[in-house]
């Protein structure tokens, strides 16, 4: 008994120390992530007035249930995994074999290293006006020239105006700015390779594909699962693109989930079906993660 | 030397790549040196004719761009900086103290580093319109501390496990206390890595733009990304001036990835903080 007053007081001594280093963060990340994250999902179950500012009436599962029933809402959701099922395997595709080119030689690895690094640190909003940009209709439209110089196309393509050109321009966009960063994890893994085993093999006479599909592949397999996740994560929240490129245009079939859960918030006022979608949003991400830890760890075992 | 031929191939590959990734700044840049023209030029242009700087010294002076580029960098500088302190405070807590419910705190900061920042954008401006913050900077701020300290305090909490605790001992024996560690050993010991996250931290609130979007109101108080945005829709075909806005805005970050980039390359392959 004595010793388990002794040891809390011993535990309060210790918090009293900790506290003021911690207490500043500790609040901080309590009122704008985790009481937002809780209101959230009381929110995503009520009917809430944007002028009142509070809630009306609780509504069960109502949000939902509309969601599954909202065409728009589902043609965002096909959207979105069309765009993780595109960029995240394109991404990785094109930063792999980056990387390997990257780590094949040694003049001037940096430099390429820097520029194929740019699209990363540059601005989402920046990037996304030059697409637009480079997409537009008409012969004086970049890629529309291009095109018909290398007479790939007869007349310019109007990329925004329809939607699986528009959805193509997005998933372009997607690759064009992740593969640097995917590049770049993957030269660490391929880095953690000693160059004996690469000299050995050449010295086999394996050719460079089938080296790169008996040897790479398998050796950074842990990066490519880790890298599947984070990418998958980001293609969902990802939003700027579609704001700033089509803004949903054609009529609502290039929206992805986040940049139209935005407008049923911010456009419509829907409070409650964004809070709705957001917390399915939460929900995805949650598992997604859940499966990398669990793939991570059977690895170490 | 056949071995050295023998790389050509890989270069050819590497070149198509840096070309496809400069390409779009080349158009950009060309364009925001090209004197405004009502329709497309035909054929594009990629080489500009001169070196003409009229858009950009008009995109500075129009709209009120330069006070949108001083609002972003005093907000992300306070930003950082608040960041910084606040997240090296904590990790220190976690990695050199002792206090029962350390882990379940730890798995707190963990748990909220999984949430999309998105996600949360509804609650976050309720709750800034119920402590009357909305359209402030206060707020704004508040906003990216707080979404900002749990990853950097994660970060920092492992950097500081791996400093050698000899010098903190031989404090100990002089009588010195924990702040007296912190400020006098561990951070000066982690300068590289302060350094480091506190460039992420400040290019994430640099380009930051929904919050921002979400929150600030009153014209006067954009930060650049959002004041972009309006700029293209008030000058819908002045391509020109819109890039020439474009390339002041992404200068700053350019500048510091360039003269950092070693540093910076390996921070962002730690943790992809720069995929936003």
């Amino acid at each position: 008994m004595a010793s388990s007053k002794r040891k809390f007081m011993i535990g309060c001594q210790q918090w009293l120390k900790a506290l003021p280093f911690l207490i500043f963060g500790f609040v901080l990340m309590a009122m704008f992530i985790l009481y937002p994250l809780i209101r959230n999902i009381y929110i995503s179950f009520t009917d809430f007035n944007v002028i009142k500012n509070e809630v009306t009436e609780f509504v069960g599962a109502k949000n939902y249930l509309d969601l599954l029933k909202d065409k728009n809402y589902l043609i965002a959701f096909r959207n979105t995994l069309l765009y993780a099922l595109v960029t995240v395997p394109g991404q990785m595709f094109f930063g792999l074999i980056l990387a390997s080119l990257v780590n094949s030689v040694r003049k001037g690895q940096t430099f390429f290293k820097v520029v194929c690094y740019l699209p990363v640190i540059t601005s989402w909003v920046v990037v996304s006006l030059v697409f637009k940009y480079l997409f537009m209709s008409g012969k004086g439209g970049l890629i529309n020239y291009a095109l018909m110089q290398l007479h790939l196309i007869r007349q310019p393509i109007a990329w925004l105006q329809s939607e699986w050109t528009a959805n193509v321009v997005l998933w372009l966009f997607g690759i064009w700015k992740g593969v640097g960063w995917v590049m770049i994890i993957y030269l660490a893994a391929l880095q953690g390779v000693p160059s004996e085993v690469y000299e050995a093999s050449e010295i086999d006479g394996a050719g460079a594909v089938r080296r790169f599909f008996s040897m790479t592949l398998p050796m950074v397999r842990n990066t490519t699962n880790y890298l599947l996740t984070v990418l998958t994560i980001g293609a969902f929240g990802a939003y700027i693109h579609v704001m700033m490129i089509t803004e949903g245009a054609p009529l609502g079939t290039t929206n992805e989930l986040m940049n139209y859960m935005y407008n049923t918030a911010f456009s419509t006022y829907n409070i409650g079906s964004a809070a709705a979608q957001a917390v399915l949003m939460g929900v995805i991400v949650l598992i997604l993660t859940m499966i990398q830890r669990r793939v991570s760890q059977d690895q170490m075992n | 030397m056949r071995r050295k031929l023998s790389k050509i191939p890989n270069y050819i590959g590497l070149a198509l790549f840096a070309l496809f990734a400069l390409i779009p700044f080349q158009y950009m840049l060309a364009t925001a040196m090209t004197p405004l023209s009502y329709s497309m030029p035909y054929p594009p242009i990629l080489v500009p004719e001169s070196l003409y700087f009229g858009n950009f010294v008009e995109a500075w002076n129009a709209n009120h761009f330069s006070q949108y580029f001083l609002n972003s960098l005093i907000v992300a500088a306070i930003a950082t900086v608040i960041i910084m302190l606040v997240s090296s405070a904590g990790a220190y807590a976690f990695a050199r103290m002792q206090f029962p419910g350390r882990e379940f705190v730890f798995y707190l900061y963990l748990f909220t580093m999984m949430v999309p920042t998105v996600t949360n954008l509804i609650p976050q401006f309720l709750l800034m319109k119920d402590l009357k913050l909305v359209d402030t900077y206060l707020g704004l701020l508040l906003i990216y501390i707080g979404i900002g300290v749990p990853s950097n305090t994660f970060f920092l909490r492992n950097f500081f496990l791996g400093l050698p605790k000899e010098l903190e001992e031989a404090v100990i024996i002089d009588g010195g206390n924990h702040w007296q560690i912190y400020w006098r050993i561990v951070l000066p010991l982690s300068k590289p890595a302060l350094g480091t996250f506190a460039i992420l931290a400040y290019s994430n609130v640099w380009d930051e733009f929904l919050i921002a979007l979400t929150m600030i109101k009153t014209p006067d108080k954009r930060t650049l990304p959002i004041a972009l945005r309006l700029f293209q829709g008030q000058n819908l075909n002045n391509w020109g001036l819109i890039f020439a806005a474009s390339l002041i805005a992404v200068l700053p970050i350019l500048i510091i990835y360039i003269v950092m980039q070693k540093k910076l390359i390996r921070g962002g392959a730690m943790d992809g903080m720069l995929k936003g």
